[in-house]
Parts: structure tokens; C-alpha cells; sequence
């Protein structure tokens, strides 16, 4: 276990590294710069500006330094916000993305869960229809459609809730809706097709033939089993969801990474840009491991190698 | 023991225990035809009620898209002076004015948007857009992540190790990010390559549009070859393969009638699940004003647009979210009802 | 020991497809005394196993008992409800089924899941369940039952998991042990070690069995009496004796022939039953295997033979057993 682990998280390094470096040369092989757009700037003070951040230096030279840097933990100085470190700006979003987006993923294996299972169950009857309904209204409805529908009717029309900002808890509701619904439909699609895949194994009838009560069989013996397609996609989801939407943030005025992380990349923040990259990789490739571990333990035919 | 079989009620005469000649025999046996694998799943498909409804909401969608447009009153980037935001079927003054003077003037049936614009018009074109970024990127995915996936599973090894990791690490990338550098990096190439005579259709297109397409190469094959790499894992392991090598099929003959057979009905299922999502992707990239160049529409960008006066115009964000959310649940539905039909694992 | 243990009268079952009705039993009527094996024989779709789940209540879904009595020790199966068949299941009867690789559940170790039936039936607590369930592997011959049971399905062969089913079947002591081809998925050789394993426990704890097989050579060695099924009908019923030495049914004589036997001449051919079985979906008017019969007469394209008894045990459905003896009841006259 302790040897996976540790090829793992060596795995990991090489593909953040990766990642970074991609984006790093990518980044500065797009011509135009950050300080592009600023009107007023004579070639003499752009020149001062670029040699400030080091951005008239070679290529290699650059990457050099920054990766130095980055492996000790300093990302650099925002290029546009002036003052502000890439740390202290993804410190100061990420926590709200995260609040947002953990809720997000409890909504949506809380009733993602238990109602694909009762689809399933019901399989061919009524509430397994509506189910199904949900699910694939979920998964066909892009999230700017649902923000704004929702937005439309609980916060213009109806006037129930606040449509902008996180002031109050009442504030969550709408974007924590908004960004559940498509893993909950998700989920239910998934856990419904595993729970049907799972009814019809041997071991089932097993459990049958020794006796076991039917809601016995079904939390013992099927939900272990049924469980294990959602946790394979809990990993992407999470990084996705707590890292922040764009589109949610941006309907319901939400200062979070997703929203910082598009307006970084438009305006040429190449150190926010970079920053938030590795960061978010990271985040990525750590939820990737974490759910193969959780995996391990819920399935022993796993076999960490 | 029993003694009297005659008690049965039955007619009994010597002749029925006269043996049976093989014609009588063969009668009886009534044989279910066997149908073939392609018309059995077709037959299904046509069964299936929810997959029917969504074909033909497709084609009327595609009629609408394709079709009705070349011979519609309007054009997408006409500006209809004075008549600035319309409600849905309502005259400006002008018009009006040509209508009492005994002119015919064509409804608007969706009204028009702020810049005098005729919506229904710009809904269908958007729709064109939607659909042409959803069945191109789709192409172009299931080809590239086709070759990809069966090139890492037939490799195997190292190979298939090196192959899969360049998978993991364009997983990782965030998409919002190569996809805004590379629209800004494909700019100029692509204006330059617009004034070559003959790629006059670049400008036209859109920068972003092509830039979108070249995205999709590069990023969303992923899945697809992942999906593609395990099945063919799978069934490279399938004993029908091993027989069919030992009697020295060659591996092209083994890809074409045994790999490529089985793997093609869930291609198909992949493919069209694939582009739901691809339509997906472009309306979110042309709500971040990320896709098509003005003025073109897409479903996305109309509603991007349309967000800001929702207050007062809500119908302008409604009818083009309710025409995307159409066509993704139209292909979603008829994408599990391939699956139904022609996974031959869910038979029955 | 000639207390009537499962007395099945009459019985029909069918299977409600979207495709159709399909009718898988037929009027089969089996009976069994305690301690008895009976075996039961036919090809794949004859009704062997849907006859036994119906037994324990274990019909899958679109099957629906049409009518019958089914007797098993003081119960009426088909009036009992669902939660007295519960306390029935794992308890009088238990059950093997054919594949053992699928049959555990792969997330629970093999203690886990010998325990679960013996918590269920008996007032055991955990520590004696633990106990019983050591007890249990040692009695189908698993070596270090202790480690066994913290093993998961997947660490054990196929051979290895079949006794841990035989082991979680006979937890409770059941009545009856329905085996459902116990050996088919099993190599040759763990085969016998498994049938073997059968016969000494059925002397040591003295039940019933049924053993349900597609193999002839298993059932000469195991039965006492021998059902062969075709097509949801019994063709024929007998002792061992009267299915080995004395066939009647063409169809029997078929299975016989197309075994290869050690007493066998040299030069004797195995001869296959030429034909496939019927479209279950559309089942012809007569006898079901008329199609396949050598000596198919105009009548067994008909109507269904009625049943030929001859003597308390043997008897088949067939019109040229029903022929002969019209003809030798005529000449006795």
C-alpha cells in the first residue's frame, strides 16, 4: 500500500510537471503579452515593466527560474494585480469555490445515490420514468440554461431569493442547485445501471437462496457492489465542481477561482495563469489517487500495483 | 398395471401409429428466422418509442437548420431598421405602415433582437452552428480517438504506458485555457491565411470556430480513445481471436472482420453520445464570447447575449436555451436507444 | 426413512416474455423421500433448474407458478409468503449453484459470508457463528479454515469456492440440498473430488439431495432415481435400474447412446441426437421431441402422449411405450 502510494505521488509530480511545462511554453509561444492592452504605455516603460518580471529574458532562462521558484513554493507575483502574490490570490478564491462546490457534491450524491437506486428497483415503472426524466433533462440541459432559468424564476420573478453575491446562506441555494444538477443526474444514470447490472448477479440470488431479507440483500450485498462506478467518477467530479464553474460564478457574481482563473488567462496573467494551472492539477491528480485508495477499500479485487 | 389407454377420450385409429414420414416431421419444427446483428438492432431501434420521437425531432431541427433558412425573408445579419426589439410576432411602425399600403411583410415569428435583427432567423443559423460544431467535432474525435486507442491496445507495453500518460496529462490540462491561448495564437496565422485567395471561407467561418474545431482535436479524443483502448484490450483477449490467428489470419484481416465488428456498435453509441456533448462544449465556450465571431450566432452566444436583458426580454435567452436543451436530450435519447438496440449485451 | 420429503404435483410454470409466454413446465410431478437423491437430466432449457427454484421460492422474474401443489416438508410452497419462505431458505433447503466464480459476492470475505446464513437461522452469537463457520470449512475439506475465512472470494480456485458454497448451504443442516449442476464449471478432476465431497456428507448428515445435471455418468453414480426432462415435461422417470437397463422413452435411449461407456464394444459409435430442441416460444401441438424421434408416428405429431406407468416408479410419456402396452394389454385379454 505505502509502495503505491509513493509510485503514485511520483507519478503525480511527473504529470504536473508536465502539465506545467506545457503550459508554460504554450502560454508564451501566443503572441501579444500582458501588458498588451495598457493604452498609455511607452516602449521604454513596457521595456522597464517586462525587465521588472524578468519577461526579457530567454525563454529557457525563464522557465528555468520559475520552476526554481515554484518548487519552493513561490508561483510569483500577480502581472495585472498590482501587489498581490498568485498564492494570496488562489488562497483568497479558492476557499469560496471549494464551499460552493463541496456542497455541490453532497447534494448531488445525496439525492444522486438513493433515487438512481430506486429507479432501479422500480425498473420499468412510474418512478423509474420520472427518474430517468430528471436524469437526462440533467445531463442535456447546459449549466447556463439552469443558472439562468433559476435565476429568472426564484430571483427576478418570484423574487425568493438573492441573486447576487454570498452574503447569506440563502445566497448558496441557487448556485449550489445549479452546479449539482448535472453530477446528481449523473449519478443517478450510473448508479441506476449498476444497481440494475448488480440485481442480476449470481451472488444476489445467493443471498436469496440463504435467506436474507430483501432490504438486507439490497444494503449488504448490492450497494457495495453498485457503488463502485460512482466512485470512479467522484474523482473528476470533485476536482471539476470544487475548483469552481465559470459559468456559475460568473451568473451569480461569485469571487472564485473559476471566474479568476478566465479572466487571468484574458487578460495574459501569465504567473495567475500558471499558478492556478499547476494548482488545479494538482488538485486533480490528488482526487484521482484519493478515489483509487477509497476504491481499494470498497472493492478488495483491487489490486494496487 | 394400467390396462385401458382407450379410456382416454381420443379418436384413436391404427394409421396414427403408422410412422411419420420427415416432411410431417420437418412442419412442425417452426424455426424462428435468425436475423443478422444489423437488422435485428434496427428492429429494436424502431421499437423503441423515446429513440423514434428524438430521430425525428433531429431531422426537423435539421430541416429548420439547413433547409428553411435559404429560403427564409430574412438574413441572419440583416438589420431591419426601426424594428429594434420586437416581441414575438409584433410590427414596427414601418412596417406596419408597408402593411396598410397593401405589402405583405413577413412575421416575426420570434421577434428581433436589439440590433433590428430578425431572432427566428438567427435561432435557426444558430442552430446550424450548433449542429455542424457537434457532427464535425464528433468526426474528428472518433477518428482520432479511434486510431489513438487502438494504437496504444495493440501496441501494448511501453508503448501503451507512453501513450496513456499523454492521455492523463491532456486530461489534466484545464480546456478553458488551451482553448482561449489557442484562439489567441491561431488569430493571425488564420487572418493571413483568410487573404489567400481561395480560403476566403476562414473569415467567413470565424477564427474561434476553426480554433474550437482544432481544440476538439486536440483535447477531446481523450475519452474516446480511453474507451476504444479497453475494448479492444478486451477483445483482443477473446478466444475467437486467438483461434483466428492460430489459423493465420493476418492482423489487418484481424482488425477489419473481428475487432473493428464487435467494437462498431458501441463506436456508433460513443459517437453519438459524443456529440450532444460536443454542442455542449461550443454553446459554454460561445457564452464565454469564446466562439463564433460576430455576426454569426450560435445557440450559446445568443443566449450569452440575451442574458443581460432578462429582465425585460426574457424570451430572447428562453427560445434558444430551449432549442439547445432539444438537441442534446433529442441526441442523448436516441444515443441510449443505440445502445439499447445494438449492444448486444443488453439483449431482451 | 420413507416420510415424503417433496411431493411437486402437476406443476406449470411459465415465463412471461415481451416476446411471449414461454412455457417451461408442463405437468411435472416429482417426489422424494427423505435422504433420497434424485437426479434430474436433460438439456439446457428442459426445466431442471426452474423446477428446483420454484421449490425454494426462487423463480426469477417473469416466471409465474401457473398451477400445482408443491409439498416440501409439512410446507405448501405456492401459498407460503415471501417471509415464511425467507425462514424456509438456507434453513430446510439450501442450494449450489452451477457457477462458483460468480456466485460469492466479491466484496465480502468467505467468512462473512458463511456467518451471515448461520446469524440468520440460528441463535448463534458472532463468536460461535465464527466458530461453526471454521467448523463448517474444515467438514468440505478447506485446509487452514482459520486464514480461509478472511480471504475474499478471489483468492480461492474454482474448486475452493464450490466447497465454500457447499459449506454455506449446509450451515443449518437443511432437509434437502439442491445441487444445480454443482460440477459444470469445475475441472475434471475437482469434478469427482466435489461429488465425492456430496455423497459423504449426505451419509453424515443424512439429507435429501437433488442433484441437477446435464451428465449421465454423475447421476449413475449419485441418484437413486432419475428424472429426465425435455422440454418442461418429465419423458421419463425411473430408478437408476430402469434408466440405465431398461430406457423406454427414445429420447432416454438417445442420452444412453450418445455417452461413451467402458463396457462398450470396440467398434460401437457414439451416436448423437440429430436435431436441436424445440422453439420453447411456440411449442408444437404433440410431443415435444416428435421432431427429433426416430419412430415420430402420424399421432406424436398430434397430441401429447399420455402418461405409460410400469410399475410404482417407472413410467414415461410416450406413444410408442403407450402402443405396446395397448397391444400387450389386447393380447393379455
Amino acid at each position: 500500500m505505502a509502495k503505491y502510494i509513493f509510485k503514485r505521488i511520483c507519478l503525480a509530480i511527473v504529470t504536473i510537471w508536465a502539465v506545467a511545462t506545457l503550459t508554460f511554453f504554450l502560454m508564451n509561444l501566443v503572441p501579444g503579452g500582458p501588458f498588451m492592452s495598457e493604452k498609455a504605455v511607452s516602449p521604454e516603460a513596457m521595456a522597464a515593466l517586462e525587465a521588472k518580471y524578468g519577461l526579457d529574458k530567454p525563454l529557457g532562462e525563464q522557465y528555468l527560474t520559475y520552476m526554481k521558484d515554484a518548487l519552493h513554493g513561490d508561483f510569483g507575483q500577480s502581472l495585472r494585480q498590482r501587489g498581490r502574490s498568485v498564492s494570496s490570490i488562489i488562497f483568497s478564491k479558492f476557499p469560496v469555490s471549494a464551499k460552493v462546490g463541496g456542497m455541490a457534491v453532497v447534494v448531488a450524491l445525496v439525492l444522486g445515490v438513493p433515487l438512481g437506486c430506486l429507479a432501479a428497483f422500480n425498473r420499468g415503472k412510474v418512478w423509474d420514468h420520472i427518474i430517468s426524466v430528471i436524469a437526462t433533462c440533467g445531463i442535456a440541459v447546459p449549466s447556463f440554461v439552469i443558472c439562468t432559468f433559476l435565476m429568472y424564476t426564484f430571483g427576478v420573478k418570484l423574487k425568493w431569493l438573492p441573486t447576487l453575491g454570498l452574503t447569506g446562506p440563502a445566497n448558496y441555494i441557487m448556485p449550489v442547485v445549479a452546479l449539482a444538477f448535472y453530477p446528481m443526474a449523473y449519478i443517478m444514470r450510473l448508479m441506476r445501471s449498476s444497481m440494475l447490472d448488480v440485481l442480476g448477479q449470481d451472488y444476489m440470488r445467493t443471498a436469496k437462496a440463504k435467506g436474507v431479507s430483501q432490504s438486507k440483500s439490497i444494503f449488504k450485498h448490492a450497494l457495495r457492489n453498485a457503488i463502485l462506478p460512482v466512485i470512479t467518477y467522484l474523482g473528476p467530479m470533485m476536482a471539476y465542481t470544487l475548483s469552481g464553474s465559470f459559468i456559475v460564478e460568473k451568473i451569480f457574481t461569485i469571487p472564485g477561482l473559476g471566474g479568476q482563473f478566465v479572466s487571468s488567462i484574458t487578460n495574459r496573467d501569465y504567473t495567475v495563469i500558471m499558478g492556478t494551472t499547476i494548482f488545479l492539477a494538482t488538485f486533480m491528480v490528488i482526487m484521482m489517487v484519493v478515489v483509487d485508495i477509497l476504491y481499494k477499500i470498497v472493492d478488495p479485487r483491487i489490486k494496487l500495483k | 398395471m394400467k390396462k385401458n389407454p382407450l379410456s382416454f377420450q381420443l379418436d384413436l385409429n391404427p394409421d396414427d401409429f403408422l410412422p411419420a414420414s420427415e416432411e410431417e416431421k420437418e412442419s412442425l419444427v417452426v424455426m424462428r428466422e435468425s436475423v443478422s446483428f444489423w437488422k435485428d438492432g434496427m428492429r429494436r431501434l424502431r421499437k423503441n418509442k423515446v429513440a423514434m420521437v428524438s430521430l425525428i425531432v433531429i431531422l426537423v431541427i435539421m430541416v429548420f437548420a439547413f433547409i428553411v433558412p435559404s429560403f427564409y425573408p430574412y438574413s441572419y445579419e440583416q438589420q431591419i431598421k426601426g424594428s429594434n426589439n420586437l416581441a414575438p410576432m409584433q410590427y414596427s411602425a414601418q412596417e406596419l405602415a408597408r402593411i396598410d399600403a397593401g405589402e405583405k411583410v413577413f412575421p416575426h415569428i420570434f421577434g428581433t433582437d436589439k440590433m433590428g435583427r430578425d431572432y427566428a432567423i438567427r435561432v435557426m443559423m444558430g442552430a446550424r452552428i450548433s449542429l455542424l460544431v457537434g457532427l464535425i467535432a464528433s468526426a474528428i474525435i472518433l477518428v482520432i480517438g479511434s486510431i489513438y486507442g487502438s494504437i496504444a491496445a495493440f501496441a501494448g507495453g511501453w508503448v501503451d504506458i507512453i501513450m496513456m500518460r499523454i492521455v492523463d496529462i491532456i486530461y489534466t490540462v484545464p480546456d478553458v485555457l488551451l482553448i482561449v491561448l489557442l484562439s489567441f495564437a491561431l488569430e493571425d496565422p488564420l487572418a493571413k491565411l483568410a487573404s489567400i485567395h481561395g480560403f476566403g471561407w476562414v473569415s467567413k467561418v470565424g477564427t474561434n470556430l476553426i480554433c474550437i474545431f482544432i481544440v476538439f482535436a486536440l483535447l477531446y479524443w481523450v475519452g474516446m480513445a480511453r474507451m476504444v483502448r479497453s475494448q479492444v484490450l478486451m477483445l483482443k483477449e477473446n478466444e475467437y481471436v486467438t483461434a483466428a490467428r492460430a489459423l493465420g489470419a493476418k492482423s489487418g484481416r484481424i482488425i477489419k472482420k473481428h475487432l473493428l465488428t464487435n467494437c462498431i456498435g458501441t463506436l456508433i453509441v460513443t459517437t453519438t453520445l459524443q456529440i450532444p456533448s460536443s454542442i455542449f462544449t461550443e454553446s459554454f465556450l460561445s457564452f464565454l464570447g469564446l466562439g463564433v465571431a460576430v455576426p454569426m450566432p450560435s445557440l450559446g452566444s445568443l443566449a450569452s447575449s440575451a442574458i443581460n436583458g432578462i429582465n425585460t426580454y426574457p424570451y430572447l435567452l428562453f427560445i434558444p436555451a430551449v432549442v439547445i436543451s432539444l438537441i442534446i436530450l433529442s441526441f442523448n435519447l436516441l444515443g441510449d436507444g443505440l445502445r439499447d438496440a445494438f449492444d448486444p449485451k443488453l439483449k431482451n | 426413512m420413507s416420510n415424503k420429503l417433496v411431493d411437486i404435483k402437476d406443476e406449470y410454470l411459465s415465463f412471461f416474455t415481451p416476446a411471449g409466454e414461454v412455457k417451461a413446465l408442463n405437468g411435472v410431478s416429482i417426489s422424494l423421500n427423505e435422504g433420497e437423491v434424485l437426479g434430474i437430466v436433460g438439456e439446457s432449457g428442459s426445466g431442471k433448474s426452474v423446477t428446483a427454484y420454484s421449490l425454494m421460492g426462487l423463480t426469477a422474474h417473469p416466471g409465474k407458478l401457473i398451477s400445482g401443489e408443491l409439498n416440501f416438508n409439512g410446507h405448501q410452497v405456492e401459498k407460503m409468503s415471501e417471509k415464511e419462505m425467507r425462514k424456509m431458505r438456507g434453513n430446510e433447503v439450501s442450494i449450489i449453484f452451477q457457477d462458483p466464480m460468480t456466485s460469492l459476492n466479491p466484496v465480502y470475505t468467505i467468512g462473512n459470508q458463511i456467518e451471515e446464513v448461520i446469524l440468520l437461522h440460528t441463535d448463534k452469537d458472532k463468536a460461535q457463528a465464527k466458530e461453526r463457520a471454521r467448523e463448517l470449512l474444515e467438514l468440505v475439506g478447506i485446509n487452514e479454515p482459520d486464514k480461509r475465512l478472511k480471504q475474499y472470494p478471489h483468492e480461492l480456485s474454482g474448486g475452493m469456492r464450490q466447497r465454500v458454497m457447499i459449506a454455506i448451504a449446509l450451515a443449518c443442516e437443511p432437509k434437502l440440498l439442491i445441487a444445480d449442476e454443482p460440477t459444470t464449471a469445475l475441472d475434471v478432476t475437482i469434478q469427482a473430488q466435489i461429488l465425492e465431497l456430496m455423497m459423504e456428507l449426505k451419509d453424515k448428515l443424512g439429507m435429501a439431495i437433488i442433484l441437477i445435471t446435464h451428465d449421465l455418468g454423475v447421476v449413475a453414480n449419485m441418484c437413486e432415481k432419475i428424472a429426465v426432462m425435455y422440454a418442461g415435461h418429465i419423458v421419463e422417470y425411473g430408478t437408476v435400474d430402469d434408466i440405465f437397463y431398461n430406457p423406454k422413452h427414445e429420447y432416454t435411449k438417445g442420452l444412453l447412446k450418445s455417452i461413451p461407456r467402458l463396457d462398450a464394444t470396440e467398434h460401437e459409435r457414439l451416436v448423437p441426437i440429430e436435431g436441436t430442441p424445440i422453439d420453447m416460444l411456440n411449442p408444437p401441438k404433440g410431443c415435444p421431441f416428435a421432431p427429433r424421434c426416430e419412430k415420430c408416428m402420424k399421432i406424436c405429431l398430434r397430441e401429447m402422449p399420455p402418461v405409460t406407468e410400469f410399475d410404482d416408479v417407472h413410467y414415461t410419456q410416450c406413444w410408442m411405450n403407450q402402443k405396446e402396452m395397448m397391444q400387450g394389454g389386447t393380447a393379455n385379454e
